[in-house]
């Protein structure tokens, strides 16, 4: 299904928040992710299925002030 | 200007902030460095405690072992203060809140800042104290970056911010505290710690906002773009610890004659 991964259009073979982490290898890496702008908490990764064209978000920390 | 009167006390009191209690009255950023290596020195030598960190989309299909900022900058180490650096209006911020406290499983405390416009980087205000009435609501405890308006500060407080945070000058500008007679109305007034956020160039900046009264100073640039940033950084650490201790002490009158320090009498006299 085609996927809006931090803004640009991607396609995946994928079903659920965890299978897309999984996908691109950030399973067990410090990360948020949003799904339509709503938080999915990590516990919910798995349960949380993803549909057409959703918009997702995944950041990280990065040095700032 | 405006003098706040220091607690009598002669031992200090910690920085309480948000129920935490901090030794260390310096916060540092983590933006700027050559290397994580050389963050990681210069947060030792700041004897920093709080420390701050911007929340961005994440390198997909680069390194996925590529070190991340929180391996190095442990929270089982230190309190981290995610912000928003980078947002300009309150909807981007307050997303920004939700995603940090789900990156620090459940952590509240964070720092706001949105900005008005690219080039000066002046905190917006109007979307500044929508987004830290949303976020209070929501159960963070928000450290404000701000202007420095007494009257936005005391607002700020009234909401239930638990930091009220003036700049000293523009983010990044090294120019110090431009207006101390606004920062000193703001430290008169506040019952929440006034930490000054932005602006800070050298020690003596950092020693100035603590001589008066503030409860802590926020800086990245001055200690990462540095020409020894490690060096500056111990630098800092004193310049906090010199000015809270003249901020203690209480600094003597200023005077508009000379007054000698030694006795007239017994001079010898021709």
């Amino acid at each position: 299904m085609q996927l809006y991964l931090n803004g640009e259009a991607q396609e995946f073979n994928v079903t659920t928040v965890a299978e897309l982490v999984a996908s691109l290898q950030l399973t067990g890496k410090r990360i948020a992710v949003e799904r339509n702008e709503q938080i999915v908490p990590r516990s919910r990764h798995a349960e949380t299925a993803l549909e057409e064209f959703d918009r997702i978000e995944i950041v990280h920390a990065i040095g700032g002030g | 200007m405006t003098s706040v009167q220091a607690p009598a006390a002669s031992v200090d009191q910690s920085l309480q902030i948000a129920g935490r209690t901090f030794q260390s009255r310096l916060l540092v950023g983590t933006g700027k460095y050559k290397d994580f290596a050389e963050t990681g020195a210069a947060i030792q030598a700041s004897g920093a405690e709080i420390v701050t960190f911007a929340v961005r989309r994440a390198n997909i299909g680069q390194d996925a072992d590529a070190p991340n900022l929180l391996d190095v900058v442990s929270p089982d180490r230190y309190t981290l203060l995610p912000n928003t650096a980078g947002c300009y209006n309150a909807r981007d911020a307050v997303r920004t809140c939700q995603l940090a406290r789900e990156l620090l499983d459940g952590h509240s405390l964070v720092k706001l800042e949105v900005l008005g416009d690219e080039s000066t980087l002046y905190p917006n205000v109007v979307e500044t104290l929508k987004s830290a009435r949303e976020l209070i609501d929501d159960g963070f405890d928000v450290m404000v970056y701000t202007s420095d308006d007494p009257i936005v500060a005391a607002e700020l407080e009234s909401m239930g911010a638990c930091a009220v945070m003036p700049l000293g000058s523009l983010i990044g500008s090294g120019h110090g505290i431009l207006n101390p007679y606004n920062l000193g109305l703001i430290v008169e007034n506040a019952r929440v710690p006034v930490l000054v956020d932005a602006g800070i160039g050298t020690a003596s900046d950092a020693a100035l906002a603590m001589e008066m009264g503030c409860a802590g100073v926020l800086m990245n640039s001055a200690i990462a773009h540095a020409r020894q940033p490690v060096l500056m950084a111990q630098a800092m650490r004193k310049a906090i610890e010199a000015g809270r201790e003249a901020f203690l002490a209480g600094r003597m009158p200023r005077k508009l004659q000379g007054e000698a320090s030694s006795p007239n009498e017994g001079r010898i006299q021709a």
